[in-house]
């Protein structure tokens, strides 16, 4: 990283996800000067939350350590934090973009030591966990997080805790007069690669997910089954800490419905057949209950599908869930109807997991700038005004696929550099 | 370069307080010989203006930092190119990891701590001494121009792209037309919102911008015989498609063969090719190649029940598209598509399918239903595979009153009659239809052929294909581009059966990375995974014994040989990861910065008391990867490490030389162990083969151990995944443990 101005041409890559970060590095590792802002405190994005990757079953912190250190030995990416574009002007070639760094409290004084956090008494939710257990005010936004810089949640810093988070620092790092930063850029180009947030599982009436801790999402299950997680790794019932016994997996949570999600999330399937694998490696005996429309686990995928489907204690059921009912027993029952029997199935269950759906992060939170998307919210990318898109900000679809996408926008980017 | 060496000792983050920093200070100074300095923190801006002080005025160029993780605060101790920054870690591997003392050994956990972190800092210093300024290979020539491989979508696309790049191309095709398959297209399918209607053909208005673009040369009726050489610098011998020729890229002899041929017991499969090895003068040089030769359909006369090849009602979706194109679509009145063969044990699609023939289904049910306002479509499906915005065409075809879609496992075709059960019609069905059309899969080029015809030592195709299915793909979720050959990047079918969609992004992205490995050839840097690095292999060739074992084991298959054995290197294909070094015996093989001296030294720097079982010392060569950042997070976890360990980090297991273990147990070090990537089928090694070589060699090694008189159970390699933080303390503590059961090497003191 370098903190020179950087030349005419540069990119910008907006989102520090596996997208994102892959953009900007095979920018950087072509010649290009990059800059790359995410809007959390650290870099990872979506993937950084997941447990293991499928079909391969490997940790998504290998292949996010390798780019950190990719990132940190190249001096032609510019890395900005917890910052967002607020506005942008000009044209292809030769865009200005004024970027936004909310304070983060803590200044590059900072050893990651820890002792702000031993030392503060406030404690928020970990978002970064779903708030399913609770940080410092003062913390690290999670174990493998780059930068490896601590973070403090003035808001939720009491007078007491500010002044000991503060004198707990011994190398001046704690900063709680930090303001707002604003900057200007002169890019030649912008990829968005924003990424996707987990629909709303509110916003789906009939699956109660407001209703009981029996309900959970998959990108939940994935923290709880993390190591580092809420739960050290175990998967267990929300609220009472009930180890479960039995699962219903609710594929198409949001998606492929008109009412919510129109397309397809791409992930999903497969993501409840790796959380399989989640639970068999806890709970050998389990029952597993999969509610799906169709199996997406096309081409090479299928092998792993294959693989789970001979799990002895899994049930697969071709139906779209109709309804979720909580039992006054803290389970919940899954009411659905076979499509191929037509038989009507009420099942209960410990744990409801729902798949939901995959929603451009710029549709949920709407986007900064004016931005040519389509209905679903994603971004059209556009070689011709040096607006392109990588990843999920793109279109619904897996880490390959991302990565493939991200390497494209990298080249579409170079090439406007080069023309102007 | 002079080096002026300084080791700086950082007291911040507790390290001060943990550790008698003076009698560390005298370590450096005294038997280490060096300048010490000490700073109460190091990363600090006070301390980065001490640094840059020390390099102004003191001329310090060589910066020993005795600190936190050589994996934090990199750029903070990066002192400029002109100067060696090298890392002690006494933070996470030391005082973090210390743990508190048991009753009754508070003096003892206190000497203990102090020694380790004195071995750390003598490790330290052995590496600033040893570790010399990397120079960036020079390439003897240097071309830029890209070879694409294969004229349909994705080779266009991949030409085009890295045209407007600026980049030279040129593009061969075996056929006599550019296109590929999607000249036999009628329409494709949709790419932008609504993802309602097929859109027309836009090959021809390709092939029109690649004939306009003055950076692309294109030769039709052409294929590669054999390309040898580099990144930056590859010798591609093209020829007539469809011929022989001399350069045809010779098979892989392995020694044992060798012998066989010259007993006159085998046949040579290389008879009348020019040995790999030779360079054909007349050779075209490229910088890079796409390999976009895309796919073939799948032969389904497999499948005896669907009656393919014996029934002429039943097509393939292959053929379909052909008769839809040339208009032969009249009189069809009802076609039936089958997506899955529908056997009883499971309900797969047809090999080689991918959600694209899913798309291609509901595109020609489009089709029949386009033809004639009358006719009907049958889809029959097991799984409706339309990921994605795919999803909205399929919604669109489900409004069609006159396709119909079931889910249906499909039991025979007899005649006109599709027959099929568990449909979600509530019946059994007896289809009669004028045609029937089975979606078969689309058949990478790299699953029968060498297709890439390389004239390297390891032999001419793509290496792991069996891993998966023939495709030319990487193994790497993340890094989809990286395959075990550089420079080389396939794209569109060959490695994927891809929509329209994902085969352009896919060319695009190939693009980019042929332009980045021309680019980093031309820098002397290497590419993915240790990109920028400027440090490369170097070999002592005049000790070379031509035994041949660095040239089997790259993964990469950077080295050839010349007709001895002796190993030639191509810098611009290596990865960096030393598995060449570890490899071998005679220890030749180095880098500037990473050699069998320098670990050897660091090994050898260990103090090694005597005839304390309180005091072994255990050795763990840690994969920098993984295995590494494991033991970082578990030291900031505060996880309790044994205080007989002491860690050094590796490129990678591949690069670990038995020689290091060897001498440290003849040192009276009292054990080994090795820390790596998962290996097998699913491996996370990202040198691929690197911790799975380091595995064989460990085994061999428990051997000579025991001819000494070693207990083998004193060496041992474990593979960690970087999220093992919570379990890799307890691991490298059990060994621990075991060692301590065997007792002190009886080497000790000898």
């Amino acid at each position: 990283m370098t903190d020179e101005q950087g030349t005419s041409g540069a990119i910008l890559v907006v989102g520090g996800g596996i997208s994102g970060l892959t953009a900007a590095l095979e920018a950087a590792e072509v010649g290009n000067d990059v800059f790359l802002v995410e809007k959390n405190a650290y870099f990872g994005g979506r993937v950084a939350q997941l447990n293991q990757y499928f079909p391969k079953l490997c940790p998504p912190s290998c292949g996010l350590e390798i780019n950190f250190k990719r990132v940190k030995d190249n001096r032609r990416i510019r890395t900005y934090t917890m910052t967002s574009v607020t506005a942008v002007s000009g044209g292809p070639g030769n865009y200005e973009v004024t970027l936004e760094t909310a304070p983060r409290y803590v200044n590059s004084n900072c050893t990651a030591c820890g002792d702000c956090a031993e030392a503060c008494p406030d404690e928020i939710d970990n978002e970064f966990n779903f708030g399913m257990n609770k940080s410092k005010a003062a913390y690290l936004p999670h174990e493998m997080a780059f930068p490896r810089r601590y973070v403090i949640n003035k808001e939720a810093l009491s007078a007491d805790g500010a002044a000991a988070v503060k004198a707990s620092c011994k190398y001046g790092a704690v900063d709680l007069d930090m303001v707002t930063d604003s900057k200007t850029i002169n890019v030649a180009s912008i990829i968005w690669a924003t990424g996707w947030t987990p629909y709303d599982p509110t916003k789906m009436d009939n699956l109660k997910f407001n209703e009981s801790d029996s309900i959970v999402t998959n990108m939940m299950i994935e923290r709880m089954a993390a190591p580092g997680g809420p739960t050290d790794g175990k998967i267990l019932r929300p609220g009472d800490n009930k180890e479960p016994e039995s699962f219903a997996f609710v594929q198409c949570a949001g998606s492929r419905d008109e009412n919510h999600l129109e397309f397809c999330s791409y992930i999903c399937c497969m993501a409840t057949f790796k959380q399989m694998t989640y639970i068999r490696e806890r709970y050998p005996d389990a029952k597993i209950y999969v509610f799906y429309i169709d199996l997406r686990t096309p081409g090479k995928y299928e092998k792993f599908r294959e693989k789970l489907m001979k799990d002895e204690n899994s049930t697969f059921i071709k139906g779209k869930v109709a309804e979720i009912i909580p039992e006054s027993d803290g389970s919940v029952t899954v009411v659905a109807e076979n499509a191929v029997t037509g038989e009507k199935i009420k099942q209960t269950v410990d744990l409801a997991v729902l798949a939901t759906g995959m929603q451009p992060t710029l549709s949920a939170e709407g986007t900064p700038v004016t931005l040519d998307t389509d209905p679903s919210g994603f971004v059209n990318s556009n070689p011709e005004t040096g607006v392109l898109s990588a990843g999920c900000a793109c279109r619904a679809a897996d880490v390959v696929t991302s990565n493939q996408s991200a390497t494209a926008a990298a080249l579409k980017a170079i090439q406007v550099s080069r023309r102007s | 370069m002079d080096k002026k060496i300084c080791t700086y000792i950082c007291t911040g983050c507790g390290i001060g307080e943990a550790l008698d920093i003076e009698e560390l200070s005298g370590v450096v100074t005294g038997e280490m010989a060096q300048e010490c300095k000490t700073h109460a923190c190091l990363c600090g801006p006070e301390g980065r203006a001490f640094l840059e002080n020390e390099k102004k005025t003191e001329g310090i160029n060589t910066f020993n930092i005795n600190a936190c993780s050589p994996r934090v605060m990199q750029s903070e101790f990066d002192m400029g190119d002109d100067t060696i920054t090298v890392r002690g870690n006494l933070r996470e591997q030391v005082i973090w990891v210390a743990g508190d003392a048991e009753e009754g050994q508070e003096d003892s956990h206190k000497e203990w701590l102090q020694e380790t972190a004195s071995d750390y800092v003598r490790m330290s210093c052995t590496r600033a001494d040893k570790t010399e300024m990397p120079e960036a290979y020079e390439m003897e020539s240097m071309n830029k121009d890209i070879l694409v491989m294969g004229g349909g979508i994705a080779g266009i696309t991949a030409a085009l792209e890295a045209s407007k790049a600026g980049s030279k191309v040129t593009i061969i095709e075996k056929s006599d037309v550019l296109g590929g398959k999607a000249n036999g297209w009628a329409k494709q399918f949709p790419t932008s919102y609504p993802y309602a209607e097929l859109e027309e053909n836009s090959i021809a208005t390709m092939i029109a911008e690649v004939e306009a673009d003055a950076n692309i040369t294109v030769k039709i009726s052409t294929e590669v015989a054999r390309i040898g050489g580099s990144p930056g610098d590859f010798k591609v011998t093209l020829k007539a498609a469809g011929t022989t020729s001399e350069w045809d890229a010779p098979a892989k002899v392995g020694v044992d063969e060798q012998d066989l041929i010259d007993k006159g017991e085998m046949e040579d499969p290389n008879a009348g090719l020019n040995p790999y090895g030779t360079a054909n003068e007349a050779a075209d040089p490229f910088g890079a190649v796409v390999l976009a030769t895309g796919w073939i359909p799948a032969d389904v006369s497999e499948y005896e029940h669907l009656g393919y090849g014996t029934n002429d009602k039943v097509v393939t979706n292959a053929e379909f598209e052909a008769m839809a194109k040339d208009g032969k679509l009249d009189g069809l009145n009802k076609v039936a598509f089958v997506m899955s063969p529908g056997s009883e044990e499971n309900d797969q699609d047809f090999p080689y399918a991918n959600s694209v023939t899913s798309m291609v289904a509901l595109k020609q049910a489009k089709y029949v239903r386009e033809n004639n306002e009358d006719a009907q479509a049958y889809i029959l499906y097991q799984h409706m595979r339309t990921p994605g915005n795919m999803e909205l065409f399929y919604k669109g075809v489900q409004q069609d009153d006159g396709i119909f879609m079931t889910k249906a496992t499909v039991t025979g075709v007899e005649g006109g009659i599709v027959h099929a059960k568990d449909t979600l019609l509530g019946e059994d069905l007896d289809l009669e239809v004028d045609l029937v059309v089975l979606a078969a899969g689309m058949v990478p080029t790299t699953k029968d052929e060498n297709t890439i015809n390389l004239a390297y030592r390891q032999g001419p195709a793509f290496l792991d294909l069996d891993l998966f299915d023939g495709y030319a793909d990487s193994h790497f979720i993340c890094f989809p581009y990286e395959t075990r050959r550089t420079g080389i990047y396939a794209c569109g079918g060959v490695r994927k059966a891809m929509n329209m969609q994902e085969t352009i992004d896919d060319a695009t992205g190939a693009a980019l990375k042929a332009i980045q490995a021309i680019e980093s050839a031309d820098r002397g840097v290497s590419v993915h995974p240790r990109s920028g690095d400027k440090t490369y292999p170097e070999f002592f060739m005049q000790r070379c014994t031509q035994c041949k074992r660095c040239t089997e084991e790259c993964p990469f298959g950077a080295l050839d040989d010349d007709e001895k054995g002796t190993p030639l290197p191509n810098p611009s294909r290596c990865r960096r990861c030393g598995t060449c070094m570890g490899a071998c015996p005679e220890r030749i093989i180095g880098f500037k910065d990473y050699n069998i001296d320098l670990i050897g030294s660091m090994v050898k720097a260990i103090e090694v008391p005597e005839d304390d079982d309180d005091k072994l010392r255990i050795l763990v060569f840690a994969c920098e990867n993984d295995a590494y950042p494991a033991l970082d997070m578990a030291g900031m976890r505060k996880h309790k490490l044994n205080h007989m360990i002491r860690f050094i980090p590796v490129r990678c297991l591949g690069s670990v030389n038995m020689a290091w273990i060897r001498d440290a147990l003849s040192a009276g070090l009292d054990g080994a162990l090795l820390l790596g990537c998962k290996y097998g089928d699913d491996y996370q090694c990202h040198f691929v083969k690197g911790s799975e070589i380091a595995n064989t060699r460990m085994a061999n090694i428990g051997d000579t151990l025991s001819t000494l008189g070693l207990e083998p159970e004193r060496v041992r390699s474990e593979s960690v995944a970087i999220t093992d933080y919570d379990k890799v303390a307890e691991m490298v503590n059990d060994f621990v443990d075991e060692i301590v059961e065997l007792g002190a090497n009886p080497f000790k003191g000898f």
